[in-house]
């Protein structure tokens, strides 16, 4: 056990009725960090933060946030750590700054909340109802209350689900900038981009159990795989149906002929769509020069750079959105 | 005891700002009065409510059952109800706010909305029909509180046992408005056929008018002790079932 582990969990278990939420996790969280947790959902991601939150009771499992166990101690738990639940609302008819007036004084030692409405935009909604705000400002103002008291770890629940892309860039650019003010940061997510990007470290999750756990480049390397090249076959075929269409793509595209080239780790095909799984540079030609030896009609050819969703795809044999 | 009176006065905007909840406990009982004390006057009917007093001086106290009723049966078990199915007890919950800090101030600021309830039904009663009162302010005050305790536990239990706010809704205003008009709350019992008032002998608020009514025209204790049992009755039970059954999500 390092000293700057904040978050330290062993062999965590908890389950509903038949259902193992979380099977025997175990890992730690350092100070300062970003950790993220990825995986579908029900994978476990929510139980596991409520569990080092002092929301639920494990079945199984020691857990210790800065030295505090979140069954005995969780009142002062709660005034060291801030918590951005996935499924929570305030009451429709409260406004804005008496929610922030009211969140302050239950803690401690809490901060002045007016340059905190500020940071996160909200000091114009300040007399709005909670009922008036928009997803992404009801989020914002979730934020500002888990940050109210200067928590040393801050937990995030699926912090940036429903928000449009542009919100969930402005929200990690948030939480980076929490991070640099010393805060560790501890986030659960379904998507992938979201924990590359913006995560130290990440552990994937799938049904209850930690499958992987390393920083995002790290997870990728792993695979050995550095890049894919997605082209698209028969791009006529959407007139046919779909019976004939299966037909046609397994005699018009045959992925052995790119299965043989050097370098060529695995080859997927769903419908028109053809992904392969390629380590080492300068492939994309021979790849080409392939296809049109064997006049395999091909368009919308691409390469793309291997990513966490890839990863996923690779431990758990499951694609994330499926 | 942190942010007990900061939550204690949020919650009690809270209330206000919910015209439903608003009009019921504030305003309604008060438009009632001036209702029937209209139609009625409040001229002493010793018919009903023996020499001195007339139908206004019956209809206060007895109005106060609706107010109770009101707050416990359809105002508690709403709010609970729904801030639990929208997760609002589950944000609370992940502060340092203690759970019976939350209970305690909800409790407190039910019983001001229902004092205030009953203020207003007695200037206007006092101010447009000359109300009479022969007890004792601080008896009435008590009983008062008694029964709305008593009530509120029942509010509690029934939004701990509802599985959605729109059930809590269902089951307190089923309880509730038989109850209003069969328990003297809404119209006085005399006006009932035998068989209802017999049906009346099992409604809690029942004893709650009798206990209020009784007060107010200041009838000895020695026939008061009945209404008192049942409601002290009513509150051990109705808290330690409700204490049993609170959940916050």
């Amino acid at each position: 056990m390092l000293e700057q582990d904040v978050i330290i969990v062993e062999g965590l278990r908890k389950h509903y009725g038949n259902v193992k939420a979380v099977d025997d996790v175990s890992f730690h969280v350092q100070m300062g960090e970003i950790f993220g947790m990825v995986g579908p959902n029900g994978s476990g991601k929510t139980t596991t933060i409520e569990c080092i939150e002092g929301l639920r009771i494990p079945d199984e499992g020691s857990l210790r946030v800065m030295g505090l166990d979140p069954q005995r101690e969780v009142y002062e738990l709660r005034e060291r750590t801030g918590v951005q639940l996935q499924s929570s609302n305030l009451p429709n008819r409260m406004r804005v700054e008496e929610a922030m007036d009211l969140f302050a004084s239950l803690y401690r030692q809490p901060t002045d909340w007016h340059p905190l409405l500020n940071e996160l935009g909200l000091t114009d909604k300040r007399r709005a109802f909670y009922s008036q705000l928009s997803g992404g400002q009801k989020q914002r103002l979730f934020v500002a209350l888990a940050l109210i008291n200067r928590p040393e770890i801050l937990f995030l629940d699926e912090l940036t689900t429903g928000l449009d892309p542009q919100a969930r860039r402005a929200t990690w650019d948030l939480v980076r900038e929490i991070q640099a003010r010393g805060t560790t940061i501890f986030l659960t997510t379904h998507f992938m981009e979201e924990a590359e990007r913006l995560c130290d470290r990440v552990a994937i999750l799938d049904h209850g159990q930690i499958v992987a756990l390393d920083t995002p480049q790290n997870l990728v390397n792993r695979l050995g795989v550095s890049r894919r090249i997605v082209f698209q076959v028969n791009g006529q075929s959407q007139a046919i149906s779909r019976n004939e269409r299966n037909r046609v793509d397994s005699t018009v595209f045959n992925p052995a002929l790119i299965g043989v080239i050097d370098g060529v780790q695995r080859i997927e095909q769903q419908g028109d769509e053809v992904v392969v799984y390629v380590q080492g540079e300068g492939l994309i030609s021979t790849v080409i020069q392939a296809l049109e030896a064997a006049r395999v009609p091909f368009h919308n050819l691409r390469s793309e750079q291997a990513n966490l969703e890839d990863a996923f795809l690779a431990l758990t044999g499951r694609d994330m959105r499926d | 005891m942190r942010g007990f009176w900061k939550f204690f006065v949020m919650q009690f905007r809270l209330y206000l700002r919910e015209p439903v909840a608003f009009f019921f406990s504030l305003a309604y009982p008060a438009l009632l009065l001036l209702l029937f004390g209209f139609i009625y006057g409040n001229d002493p009917a010793p018919e009903f409510w023996g020499r001195n007093y007339g139908t206004v001086d019956a209809s206060v106290p007895a109005y106060a059952g609706i107010i109770i009723g009101t707050v416990a049966l359809m105002g508690i078990p709403i709010d609970t109800a729904s801030n639990r199915e929208s997760g609002v007890l589950r944000r609370y919950r992940a502060t340092p706010l203690r759970p019976v800090v939350y209970l305690v101030a909800s409790v407190l600021m039910y019983l001001s909305v229902a004092l205030l309830g009953m203020l207003i039904l007695i200037l206007v009663g006092k101010l447009v029909f000359g109300l009479r009162f022969a007890g004792s302010w601080l008896s009435v005050l008590a009983a008062f509180i008694l029964s709305a305790l008593a009530f509120y536990a029942f509010g509690y239990l029934i939004a701990s046992l509802a599985s959605t706010a729109r059930i809590a809704q269902t089951i307190g205003m089923v309880i509730f408005f038989p109850m209003m008009f069969l328990s003297g709350a809404g119209m006085p019992i005399q006006l009932l056929p035998e068989g209802l008032k017999r049906v009346s002998e099992f409604l809690p608020l029942t004893y709650v008018v009798r206990l209020l009514q009784g007060l107010w025209f200041n009838d000895p204790l020695s026939k008061l002790w009945l209404p008192i049992l049942i409601l002290f009755g009513i509150l051990v039970v109705g808290s330690a079932t409700a204490a049993k059954f609170f959940r916050w999500e």
